[in-house]
């Protein structure tokens, strides 16, 4: 008589190899399918570029694309913002983003000494600045030296990850008040929660790019970070080395100098580099 | 040497959220134990909730409940101890979700007493507070302690709810996993890989010291218990 244990036991190792198998077979199959791409099509084929953006850009991205398809119908996007120390992260653990717009040099030159990225295709696009936000009705905080006496938290990005929380640090210590700051922040984990934060009233105040400011109704800016008290503020651009659409990556990379693309960004507040 | 301020958060957060899990699990459990109502199910699935939520939809809600322009939250932003941001909201978080667990647990173990044990009691002249004291917590212990465990461990690792009504605040709301999240962010995986083990380990140890316990504490009371209760 057929031993029930060892019957169930051949049962469970066939359907796991079974498993196996159809999965094996699924993903062989799609490789086969794209190995076999038949004959040249008419159209340009149709392209998906992952792009990692800085979290400040998120607006600004979505104007891209409808812009650059005007020009260019077969590609589609897929905008992934985050803090570019997250971005960077992602792209070291071969995450497959095509495209890196980050808004420190500091993660893009990790990348480049990782050889992640395509050198050549590296280049500055954007300026930005610092600014201090408040609540529209807030009457307490009017500069960066009236946060000693704000009650409520300052939210900053965290400054080990988020560029806008990295300049905010350098720029209170170099006024002297990262010290009375540090001891009512709560951090974020990119600036634009920073900016929900101080939006929703459970930060007294925040600093987040004078962009971020812009396209927020329920927040003021209280002051401007003199560009000096900080390191460069630029955002720097690149192909990922590992992209598998490299070429539409460098065109996408390329519009973003035109005339066109500055325009957008410009009109988000950002300063171009010629 | 590393900061250790979210081993601390952790632990004071996880045993304060355990012990007030605790009461209130135990009370909705012997509520809820006894009766049938209209609605009964309603309530049941209200208190388990939490437990199959996503934890943003649980940080959502409660930052509806305890946010600056809240009912609730007003009421403390006005006394001048907003909740949000505040390290009692890391233990509100937790006990949140950790409630469901204690609570299903709980209930479960009452459920299981044969209710003649109970009536005996009564009808000896025990009031309810004694026959649930002395009799209905000893029977059901082993079900009461699994649930403990599992609301602390529940409590030690909650992430989504805690960083969006607490915030990412070091040396006051910053705990284990929030820090682990931040770190590996900003690409410092070693630091990160120790508060992982750290974790593992104190979940890990937590688990099988109450498992030891628990059956140290159901020997003990076999006894009154007869071997009808033995954990099954």
């Amino acid at each position: 008589m057929i031993k029930f244990k060892s019957v169930s036991r051949v049962w469970l190792a066939a359907s796991l190899i079974i498993v196996l198998l159809a999965a094996g077979m699924a993903g062989c199959g799609q490789q086969a399918d794209q190995e076999k791409e038949p004959a040249p099509k008419t159209a340009a084929e149709p392209v998906t570029l992952l792009v990692s953006v800085a979290a400040s850009l998120t607006d600004a991205a979505a104007d891209l694309e409808k812009l650059y398809q005007e020009e260019h119908s077969n590609v589609s996007f897929t905008f992934n913002p985050a803090s570019s120390g997250k971005l960077q992260q992602q792209i070291e653990q071969g995450a497959p983003a095509d495209v890196f717009i980050s808004a420190a040099e500091d993660k893009m030159d990790a990348l480049e000494e990782k050889d992640l990225i395509i050198k050549e295709t590296r280049k500055d696009i954007l300026k930005n600045s610092i600014v201090l936000i408040v609540a529209k009705d807030n009457t307490t905080v009017k500069g960066f030296n009236d946060l000693n006496n704000a009650k409520g938290k300052i939210a900053l990005g965290e400054p080990e990850s988020v560029p806008a929380g990295k300049y905010a640090q350098e720029s209170l210590t170099s006024m002297n008040l990262w010290d009375q700051v540090q001891a009512k922040a709560v951090y974020a984990q990119d600036v634009r929660q920073v900016l929900a934060y101080v939006e929703s009233g459970d930060a007294e105040a925040g600093i987040v790019y004078k962009t971020d400011a812009q396209i927020s109704d329920k927040v003021k800016i209280a002051a401007q970070a003199e560009g000096s008290t900080h390191s460069s503020l630029v955002y720097p651009v690149a192909v990922v080395k590992a992209s598998e659409n490299q070429e539409a990556a460098r065109d996408f990379v390329e519009f973003l100098s035109s005339d066109e693309a500055q325009a957008v960004f410009e009109k988000y507040g950002f300063t171009t580099i010629e | 040497m590393m900061d250790l301020d979210p081993l601390w958060i952790s632990l004071k957060t996880a045993l304060l959220a355990t012990a007030i899990t605790f009461i209130l699990g135990i009370a909705a459990a012997r509520w809820m134990a006894g009766r049938d109502f209209r609605g009964k199910s309603l309530v049941d699935g209200i208190f388990i909730l939490p437990l199959v939520l996503p934890p943003t939809v649980v940080g959502f809600i409660l930052l509806y409940i305890f946010g600056r322009n809240a009912v609730l939250g007003a009421l403390f932003f006005e006394l001048g101890r907003p909740i949000v941001f505040s390290w009692s909201a890391t233990v509100i978080s937790a006990v949140v979700v950790a409630f469901p667990l204690m609570y299903q647990t709980a209930r479960g173990a009452f459920e299981q007493i044969d209710a003649n044990i109970e009536d005996a009691a009564r009808t000896l002249g025990a009031s309810e507070w004694t026959t649930f004291w002395h009799i209905t917590i000893p029977l059901a212990w082993p079900g009461i302690a699994a649930g403990t465990i599992l609301a602390f461990a529940r409590s030690l690792g909650e992430f989504g709810a805690t960083l969006m009504l607490a915030g990412n605040i070091p040396g006051k709301t910053q705990t284990i996993p929030i820090a682990i999240y931040f770190l590996v962010q900003a690409g410092k995986s070693e630091q990160a890989i120790t508060w992982v083990l750290i974790i593992l380990i104190i979940s890990l140890a937590s688990i099988v010291a109450l498992n030891y316990w628990r059956k140290y504490q159901q020997r003990r009371l076999q006894p009154v218990a007869g071997e009808v209760y033995s954990d099954a």
